[in-house]
């Protein structure tokens, strides 16, 4: 018989290698899913984790790591704040399409005027409409203790909705010949989140990621509001005894990862993609949920997480062109990651001991 | 705009077709939760049941077989959430949102082949003479089983949780967990019996999607009906017949958005249907006030430590 045994301490070395050892399992129990798919485990396995890095085309792929790492980690580094504190927005997809939908909205109301403080501009309207989506559960939190899971959640599809309306109406292109979507802000230059370095895949975006990993390592280890942070997860009855207020904390959190969602829909929209659509939106807003666990909560481990499960988006897009694995196997595969990893969690906060035969 | 056009007897017969699949899914997740889990994964489990009910019932012909598939493979994909927070002792609303990632993933995976295909039609309740009553017929005698299956769900699990041993017990392990081990009840064992049987529950809810509500199957088909049958075991209090009226209270409101569209309101397409949505969420804000009735012990894992 196996007994589980509490840990006086949480292990660090298990914190630190149970995402490995999650990573390993996903892709032993990936390539079986492969196998029973009909195509070749380890080819399938090492288009997904080796040819984007070393394979023949990685110098198209590597930029691309960039492109699509840097919106996971942004909304990632937000939402662990929350996480952190037990404060679950689940809702960053929506946030993501507000803050796209919002800073497109100020760059083409200037449209075709030309001026440096345009772009800036657009910014700080992503960041802000993702911040007002996310301030509506956040309120209702503090206000009448709502659900902020279910009211975050239900906010999507209430965006997802408002995106379609946006794109067919009042952003729609009037010179798009009648097609759905806005104007391409690849295509005015003030507004553009061009490539900073050409051929780089490094945009503005991927520039805020990084800063937003150092703010957050900042904050959760130097300043107060990140102790309070901890100290709410870890001990909420030794928080309240420390003087925390739930509701302002609550208000950061929810606030702080609406505004660095509503950044990447606003960096997304203004650079890769290009232009506000019906299906503008992929889902970066839930998959960065999974970076944010695979990162177990930590700004470092969060842009570690991120690189990851960028490497899997664009493994997955070569897979389904080469060998024609299907995009939903790639999704499976995230999902199953994310269980392997909150199941091995067990193993930092308890130990595994035969039983032994007790004499009564 | 032609609102002359909405029969309202068909209405209140369509209201309850829509409102189902959230009963279903709901009162599943009730028992779930009155255990003292909370599976945020309601969501998966339902489009896996969707798509299981679906492929089963095509390959077979028969619209049963594919509800008991369904059922088994929401029960399936909830012992995945077991072996998570039961044995693992994982958080729960993490492994939830993992259900549902993996559910939503694994239901597109197994549904390609069946996208663009129609199922097999389940008949439904003919009775002579009540069918063809006028107005009481189409609401009451002429719907299909599985309706009336989840009615009758609703008041078996009421019976059983206020009357039965069995409900007490269920009840014991979700208020306090601690005291029902004293007391020598296995609460594991009640927990996993409770979550296995939201798991079918709400594959069944999914399989009334995608077999006689739509009927087709296309990928994510079920647009946050798990979800909203969270919110309805708030909005019940972890009360069935309650759910039951919030259900109808809901597939009311899809309803009526569906026949506005139809009949050509001036309200644009996109906002009607928001409205379910935004109904939820004031729903869930006008109940939040009252959470007298939900168990102590929701959401808590339990490990016995000696």
């Amino acid at each position: 018989m196996i007994v589980l045994e509490k840990r006086p301490q949480p292990s660090r070395t298990w914190s630190m290698a149970t995402p490995l050892v999650a990573v390993l399992a996903t892709m032993i129990c990936g390539g079986l899913l492969f196998a029973v798919l009909g195509k070749n485990p380890v080819e399938a396995i090492g288009t997904i984790f080796w040819e984007p890095l070393f394979g023949e085309y990685a110098f198209y792929y590597r930029p691309q790591l960039l492109v699509k790492g840097a919106p996971l980690v942004l909304i990632a580094i937000g939402l662990s704040l929350g996480f952190r504190a037990g404060i679950w927005n689940i809702g960053a997809e929506g946030q993501y399409i507000m803050g796209a939908i919002v800073g497109a909205g100020v760059g083409l109301a200037f449209y075709p005027m030309e001026a440096f403080y345009i772009f800036p501009l657009m910014v700080l309207a992503g960041a802000f409409g993702g911040w007002v989506w996310a301030m509506i559960p956040a309120f209702l939190k503090v206000r009448f203790g709502t659900n902020e899971i279910l009211v975050s959640l239900m906010l999507v599809y209430v965006a997802e909705q408002f995106l379609a309306s946006m794109s067919l109406g009042l952003l729609k292109n009037p010179e798009g010949f009648g097609f759905p979507g806005s104007r391409n802000l690849q295509s005015y230059a003030s507004a553009h989140n061009a490539e900073l370095i050409e051929g780089s895949g490094m945009h503005w975006g991927v520039v805020a990621a990084f800063v937003a990993v150092i703010f957050a390592y900042v904050l959760l280890n130097r300043h107060m509001t990140g102790f309070h942070i901890r100290l709410t997860g870890e001990a909420p009855r030794a928080a309240r005894f420390a003087g925390v207020k739930p509701a302002r904390l609550i208000l950061f959190c929810l606030g702080m990862s609406g505004a660095l969602a509503g950044l990447a829909g606003l960096f997304e929209v203004s650079g890769p993609s290009g232009q506000i659509s019906i299906d503008f939106n992929v889902g970066y807003g839930f998959t960065a949920i999974i970076v944010a666990f695979l990162g177990r909560l930590h700004p470092v481990g969060i842009l570690l997480a991120g690189g990851l499960m960028a490497l899997t988006y664009i493994g997955g897009e070569i897979a389904q062109g080469s060998l024609g694995l299907p995009a939903a196997a790639i999704q499976v595969f995230q999902g199953m990651l994310l269980f392997f990893l909150l199941a091995l969690d067990l193993l930092t906060n308890y130990r595994i001991r035969a039983a032994r035969k007790e004499v009564a | 705009m032609d609102l002359s056009a909405i029969n309202p007897v068909l209405l209140v017969a369509s209201l309850m077709v829509a409102a189902t699949p959230l009963l279903l899914a709901a009162i599943g997740e009730l028992v779930v939760e009155k255990a003292g889990v909370l599976n945020l994964g309601v969501e998966g489990m339902m489009i896996t049941g969707a798509i299981c009910g679906f492929a089963i019932s095509v390959e077979t012909g028969s619209p049963w077989l594919g509800f008991i598939a369904a059922a088994i493979g929401g029960a399936i994909l909830s012992l995945l959430f077991v072996l998570m927070t039961q044995v693992a002792l994982a958080n729960q609303v993490a492994s939830g949102l993992a259900l549902t990632l993996f559910g939503l993933g694994l239901s597109a995976l197994m549904g390609q082949s069946y996208v663009g295909i129609k199922p097999p039609a389940m008949g439904r309740l003919d009775l002579p003479v009540l069918s063809d009553l006028p107005v009481v017929g189409p609401i009451l005698f002429s719907h299909d089983p599985i309706l009336y299956l989840g009615i009758l769900l609703t008041g078996a699990v009421w019976w059983v949780l206020k009357y039965s041993r069995a409900g007490l017990i269920l009840r014991a392990v979700g208020e306090n967990h601690d005291a029902a081990h004293a007391l020598g009840y296995k609460v594991i064992r009640i927990r996993v019996l409770a979550i296995l049987f939201g798991g079918a529950c709400a594959g069944l809810g999914g399989a009334y999607i995608s077999l006689i509500r739509v009927p087709q199957w296309t990928e994510g088909m079920t647009a946050g009906v798990g979800w909203i049958a969270l919110a309805l075991v708030v909005f019940a209090s972890w009360k069935p017949w309650r759910a039951l009226l919030g259900a109808y209270l809901f597939g009311g409101v899809t309803v009526v958005q569906l026949n506005l569209q139809a009949a050509g309101v001036a309200i644009p397409v996109e906002y009607l249907a928001m409205s379910p949505y935004l109904i939820t969420i004031l729903v869930l804000v006008i109940l939040s006030a009252d959470k007298s009735g939900a168990p102590a012990a929701l959401g808590r894992s339990f490990h016995a430590s000696h």
